[in-house]
């Protein structure tokens, strides 16, 4: 009796020392997968790195900022960013002036007036605004939007800014509208009570309660959508042209930052020259602005959700 | 604003008619930007079947990319398109899912997780064409892949992990504690509850982001462009080392060809593409809907 009750417990140990090993091994697995994640960003570092410093002891880092002529891929090479620089800004501004007031509209709209109903219908919808491919934009900047600004405007290139910046606008549109939105719907109810229990309308309860409450949120939707612009490419590659030049006007071709990268990425540059080096300097810049802003967006999506539960 | 609040004298009166009317004025206004949008969406998809629906013919599905509009077609591109979707669902979906179970269920809360935490959160923030900068240099170049739609599908995978984790992490977290604590009750170690338990009822969620990620996937061509995929394939995509082009990249190529026919083609390409995105995403919806169980 006694001795069988040893051979169980024996049996019965080590099966359990083989779950445990198992156990440990499926573990450990798990966290090397979790851990592909930040080999992802320390790899995109290294690869940026590694090509931008071979660029940087060719080119003065103080040429690459300061002068304002971008030609490596001609026979007279010059190494200013500023042009492409000028060229992502500029259609991210206008992009900007389109989302941004109409984003928090429409997340005005959906927060504040619609019923559940229209909203569980219209927020769908919209978002399929941003499920769109950036080839699809691309296509109608380039063969819609720009023949009508040709009819209004007449000098409007064939390849320009400003219809890039209005097909981005309204792609970015869902993710300014949806951020804020969700801003927005983490304020409490009981400041909106408290402000129509003094008298105010529903557009001062919105306007002067709500939107400083989800300030903190809004201001991260904004910034995300400013990063996102920057860093989009297909709409720009195909509608916004190749001419790297520092220009305010929206109606001609410029070159963004992404467009340039494509634009080598497509020619048959060879591997070791210089002009191949330049687009993972340009990357490195891209890569540093957009992390920057994804950094302080993030920062303040935590902030206003610490505030309110 | 104060102004509102006072007549001719400076008295206070509340003029509730008045600030009712820019109420009234301001909720049109909203509802224009929501109208705005969806009319922009609609133009944009009515634009592009008008300008495409007539090159939809067989041919267009079996034949090649040419030099003559009439002899073009998608075939390589779609084998493309099919090849790179499932290498990098055979890639991301292990992994995404792994590093969600990891998160969810066995990582503690200290300064490691939450470096993991920011880190997802910021990756899935980088542009695209980063991604495809990486992938040159790390698969294309580090690994020797060359230009094969192995590398592309592998910087793809990279560049959906992001979505199919935090999904994932979001289905794992809507199954209750109380089935766990049934499981592990019961003697089940740790991966036997997860495995027997938490996975089944997450799974519908994990689908779902899984299906959304690949949707992600088959749209993109920056990352493509970048690690150098061929934009005129004239032969059959045989296998996993081999030259490759995409749905999206054929639609570029044809996008930027002078030809009237050729933007048209684009067109065409076009509805094809969204065609495929509205199924997987009515799958997603299908499945979220069917599968899903209410706790």
């Amino acid at each position: 009796m006694q001795e069988s009750k040893l051979v169980t417990d024996v049996v019965f140990l080590r099966a359990r020392a083989d779950h445990d090993r198992r156990e440990g091994i499926i573990r450990a697995v798990l966290l090397l997968f979790s851990i592909v994640s930040v080999f992802t960003t320390l790899g995109i570092i290294a690869v940026l790195l590694q090509e931008t410093i071979l660029f940087f002891q060719e080119v003065s880092i103080v040429e690459f900022f300061t002068d304002t002529v971008w030609t490596p891929l001609f026979a007279s090479k010059k190494f200013g960013v500023l042009p492409l620089v000028n060229g992502t800004l500029l259609v991210a501004a206008g992009a900007m002036l389109i989302a941004l007031p109409l984003g928090l509209l429409a997340a005005i709209y959906l927060s504040e007036y619609a019923s559940d109903r229209a909203r569980k219908i219209l927020k769908p919808m919209l978002e399929i605004l941003a499920g769109v491919p950036t080839v699809v934009y691309g296509y109608f900047a380039l063969t819609f939007i720009t023949p009508l600004l040709q009819k209004i405007w007449s000098e409007t290139q064939a390849f320009n800014a400003l219809s890039a910046s209005i097909v981005m606008g309204f792609m970015i549109l869902p993710l300014v509208a949806s951020l804020s939105e969700d801003a927005m719907s983490a304020v409490p109810q009981s400041l909106r009570q408290a402000a129509y229990a003094l008298g105010a309308t529903r557009l001062e309860v919105t306007l002067r309660t709500v939107l400083p409450a989800a300030l903190s949120g809004i201001s991260a939707a904004f910034i995300l959508a400013v990063s996102r612009a920057i860093g989009e490419t297909m709409i720009v590659a195909i509608a916004a042209g190749q001419q790297p030049k520092l220009t305010l006007n929206p109606l001609q071709s410029i070159e963004t930052m992404t467009a340039y990268i494509v634009q080598v990425s497509l020619g048959d540059t060879p591997q070791q020259s210089i002009a191949y080096k330049t687009i993972f300097a340009v990357g490195m810049l891209l890569f540093t602005m957009t992390l920057t802003m994804n950094l302080i967006s993030n920062w303040l999506t935590r902030r206003y959700r610490e505030v309110y539960e | 604003m104060n102004g509102l609040f006072a007549n001719e004298n400076g008295r206070f009166a509340p003029r509730l008619s008045l600030r009712l009317r820019f109420g009234r004025v301001f909720q049109f206004l909203s509802l224009a930007a929501v109208t705005l949008g969806l009319i922009m969406l609609s133009v944009l998809l009515i634009d592009i079947i008008l300008d495409g629906y007539k090159w939809l013919r067989p041919e267009f599905f079996t034949e090649f990319p040419s030099r003559f509009p009439e002899k073009s077609g998608l075939r390589s591109a779609l084998q493309g398109s099919l090849w790179m979707i499932s290498l990098t669902a055979l890639m991301a979906f292990p992994v995404g899912v792994g590093a969600a179970i990891y998160l969810e269920e066995y990582a503690s809360d200290n300064w490691f997780t939450r470096l993991i935490e920011i880190n997802i959160a910021n990756l899935a923030g980088v542009p695209s064409i980063i991604y495809g900068l990486l992938g040159l240099g790390l698969f294309v170049r580090g690994l020797e892949l060359g230009r094969s739609v192995l590398a592309g599908s592998m910087t793809m995978a990279l560049l959906v992990l992001p979505i199919i984790i935090v999904s994932g992490r979001e289905a794992i977290r809507a199954v209750p504690q109380s089935v766990r604590h049934a499981s592990l009750a019961l003697g089940a170690t740790q991966w036997q509850t997860i495995q027997n338990h938490v996975l089944p009822y997450a799974m519908p969620g994990i689908l779902t982001g899984t299906i959304l990620a690949m949707s992600r996937a088959i749209g993109e061509t920056a990352p493509l462009i970048t690690i150098g995929a061929l934009t005129y394939i004239r032969f059959d995509l045989k296998g996993p080392l081999d030259l490759f082009t995409v749905l999206p990249i054929q639609i570029f190529n044809w996008v930027s060809l002078p030809k009237a026919e050729f933007q048209q083609l684009a067109a065409a390409g076009i509805i094809v593409l969204l065609a495929v995105l509205l199924s997987l995403n009515a799958l997603a919806i299908v499945l979220r809907n069917k599968l899903q169980i209410r706790w």
